[in-house]
């Protein structure tokens, strides 16, 4: 399935008219004396595919069943459309969630479960069947409405929740892990099966993942968590190419890091001296850096290019000895050795067949990189 | 199919045969025959080692004479449908008291729940007679129930308990709620929380989700419960001829007194049959609960 996105891009957190569907004020949740969630402030906007990303512990059930209402905050305000909804029990709450573990009702057949939440609705009972039927075309579950859960597949499943949740036509849909019990390809596809429902029913959706490819591929925004703590909030492609620590960088994808000392030069350049000897990393940064101030270098594996010659004309160049090369099929990680006998990774794409491998074991070769390629992080 | 499944599967059936089967062949026998004064009490008898001539004459002689006195005999059909009012009464209290206990233990904090079944249990740990023997003393008019309301001046005089159908109410439900308790536990505790939540995530009340969601989940633990406690309560003896009157008719009782008052087992055994074929109802409903049950769960 291919995305045909023709349409203007969609930025509402950069627009300053707009107002957020959902805002979080300074939210804490403690467990007895465990805070699962501290001070958390945050911003989710109408129509927004809103994904938070984080290790398993890092409160983000915590914080989808904050929204959804099972769990009330010890300190903080969660604002819905304008309204304070911490006091609004569950029922009441025009947000509706998609549980970790489905949690269809193992009684009633596939239609029911889609049309329990219209039945409880101020729905008129004569248009219920429409509703559902609608539900069952969306998920592709027409020929299954008379069966009971115990009756049908893991993805099927799957989709009955997602139908649930939907059919009350929520303001926001909750997504907690939706796609952790399918095995990879089918993951792959459902990804694109939820961003094309989302598009298509114009809902509010906040999805959990611990899976940073999952998140990247169907959010809009992301936001990293750590420790009941938002770290960053971005595009997948801020997230991925600006992080703004260590931690999100080292979270998201793969990287190196190397640690210097900052010496500032005009034009947002700055030099990054990072060993005795070797000359200094040229890099940029958008952030005010403090002259000789403690930074990391961060740099993607597949922002450094690898060649036998040495390269003109490129900010960086080191030499790098290989000492081990990951295939990947498609790509291939090289891990490299630099003269102060630091690792270092560096990816390249593998156009020829693997017999014609160029680089091989022990090789000495030459790595380099623009200066606008890795972010300098001064934590 | 090997021989050593074959001899595995050989014990139970062994085992049922021995021991169900056999002796009910024997009662199913007595109940066919007329009674006597002999020792065994009743006619025709049988040497295992006989002739075939001696074993036709002994057919001939079976008859079910018993079962039409049975069913001419008003006081059988009483004590039959008594039984079953009581039995079914009893049921339905121990429902309604079992449930609230199953569904707050299922409830609870998980490490509570070990000390909470086992409390549930430890009555087992004393003699059934002398936990029946006990009300006995709890209900009779000097009883500690009675001094008790008497104190605190509720009423004046004794509440007349013991000897009457309340007494026996009383017993069968408590000596048979942990057998309601623990099913219905069983089946809520493993409910998956969650199902709650997804139901008033979609718009229910906290109490129109235990209707919609949590009672129709519990209902096997409800069937297998309320069969547990019926098919026992049914053929109850000690219990109405303990704390029971003279005017509690209960099948049970019929007949223990058939059987040691009047020596008359061929009747004795004719109303034990017919408890039996009313039993099996029952049981064989309880087995298909059982079994769609598993194939839910598979
Ligand atoms: N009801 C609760 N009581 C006590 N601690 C809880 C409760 N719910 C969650 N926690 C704790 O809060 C932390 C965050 O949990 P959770 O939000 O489920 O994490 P995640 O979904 O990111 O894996 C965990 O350390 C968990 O043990
Ligand atoms: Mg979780």
């Amino acid at each position: 399935m291919i995305k045909q996105q023709a349409h203007t891009i969609f930025e509402p957190w950069l627009n300053p008219t707009e107002k957020p569907i959902i805002q979080f004020k300074n939210v804490t949740k403690r467990f007895g004396d465990y805070t699962a969630i501290e001070n958390l402030s945050l911003d989710i906007y109408s129509k927004e595919f809103f994904a938070l990303l984080g290790p398993s512990g890092c409160g983000k059930t915590t914080l989808m069943r904050l929204l959804a209402g099972f769990e009330a905050p010890s300190e903080g305000k969660i604002i819905l459309d304008n309204i304070d909804i911490v006091n609004v029990p569950p029922n009441m709450r025009e947000v509706n969630m998609m549980f970790q573990s489905y949690a269809l009702f193992p009684h009633l057949n596939v239609y029911d479960n889609i049309a329990f939440g219209l039945r409880r609705s101020t729905m008129n009972k004569a248009d219920i069947p429409d509703r559902v039927e609608e539900m069952l075309r969306l998920t592709q579950l027409v020929p299954l409405a008379k069966r009971k859960p115990h009756q049908i597949s893991g993805g099927q499943r799957q989709r009955v929740a997602l139908a649930r949740s939907l059919a009350k036509a929520p303001k926001l849909l909750l997504l907690d892990e939706p796609l952790g019990a399918l095995d990879k390809k089918l993951r792959h596809e459902t990804q694109f099966e939820l961003m094309d429902i989302q598009e298509k029913t114009g809902t509010t959706f906040v999805i959990v993942t611990h899976d940073q490819e999952e998140a990247m591929t169907v959010a809009s925004r992301v936001a990293v968590m750590d420790e009941g703590k938002i770290v960053q909030v971005a595009t997948p492609d801020r997230i991925y190419e600006t992080p703004n620590s260590i931690y999100v960088a080292d979270f998201i994808g793969d990287v190196n890091f190397i640690k210097g000392k900052s010496q500032i030069l005009e034009d947002n350049k700055i030099l990054v001296n990072w060993a005795e000897g070797q000359q200094p990393i040229i890099g940029t940064s958008e952030d005010r850096i403090d002259n000789g101030a403690d930074i990391t270098f961060a740099i993607r594996p597949e922002k450094v290019t690898i060649s036998f010659e040495e390269p003109l004309d490129i900010a960086n160049v080191f030499k790098g000895k290989i000492l081990d090369i990951a295939y990947l099929g498609n790509i291939s990680t090289y891990h490299l050795e630099l003269p102060t006998g630091q690792n270092f990774k560096a990816q390249a794409t593998n156009t020829h067949r693997i017999e014609r491998r160029t680089y091989t074991w022990n090789d000495e070769v030459w790595l380099s990189w623009t200066d606008t390629a890795g972010v300098i992080l001064s934590e | 199919m090997n021989l050593s499944r074959k001899l595995l599967i050989l014990v139970p059936y062994s085992w049922l045969v021995v021991l169900f089967l056999i002796p009910f062949g024997i009662v199913l026998k007595i109940s066919l025959s007329d009674i006597a004064l002999s020792i065994p009490p009743y006619t025709p008898k049988l040497e295992i080692f006989s002739s075939s001539a001696e074993w036709l004459q002994y057919f001939m002689a079976l008859d079910l004479e018993n079962f039409i006195f049975l069913s001419e005999d008003r006081l059988y059909y009483v004590a039959y449908l008594s039984s079953l009012k009581i039995a079914s009464i009893s049921t339905l209290i121990t429902l309604l008291i079992g449930y609230p206990i199953a569904y707050g233990m299922a409830k609870s904090p998980e490490h509570w729940r070990p000390t909470l079944i086992m409390m549930v249990i430890l009555p087992f740990w004393t003699s059934f007679l002398i936990r029946i023997y006990a009300w006995m003393g709890l209900l009779s008019n000097e009883g500690l129930l009675n001094q008790f309301l008497i104190w605190t001046g509720i009423i004046d005089g004794p509440l007349i308990i013991l000897n009457t159908n309340w007494a026996v109410y009383i017993g069968i439900v408590y000596a048979y709620l942990p057998f309601m308790i623990l099913p219905i536990y069983a089946s809520l505790e493993k409910m998956d929380v969650s199902l709650v939540e997804a139901a008033e995530d979609l718009g229910c009340s906290a109490t129109s989700a235990f209707w919609l969601i949590t009672a129709p989940l519990s209902k096997p633990g409800i069937i297998a419960g309320c069969f547990l406690v019926f098919i026992p309560a049914l053929g109850e003896f000690v219990i109405p001829s303990l704390l029971g009157g003279s005017d509690t008719m209960m099948i049970g009782k019929v007949l223990w007194e058939e059987f040691f008052s009047n020596r008359d087992w061929p009747v004795a055994s004719s109303v034990a049959i017919i408890l039996l074929l009313l039993l099996i109802i029952p049981i064989i409903l309880f087995q298909r609960n059982e079994h769609k049950q598993r194939e839910v769960e598979r």
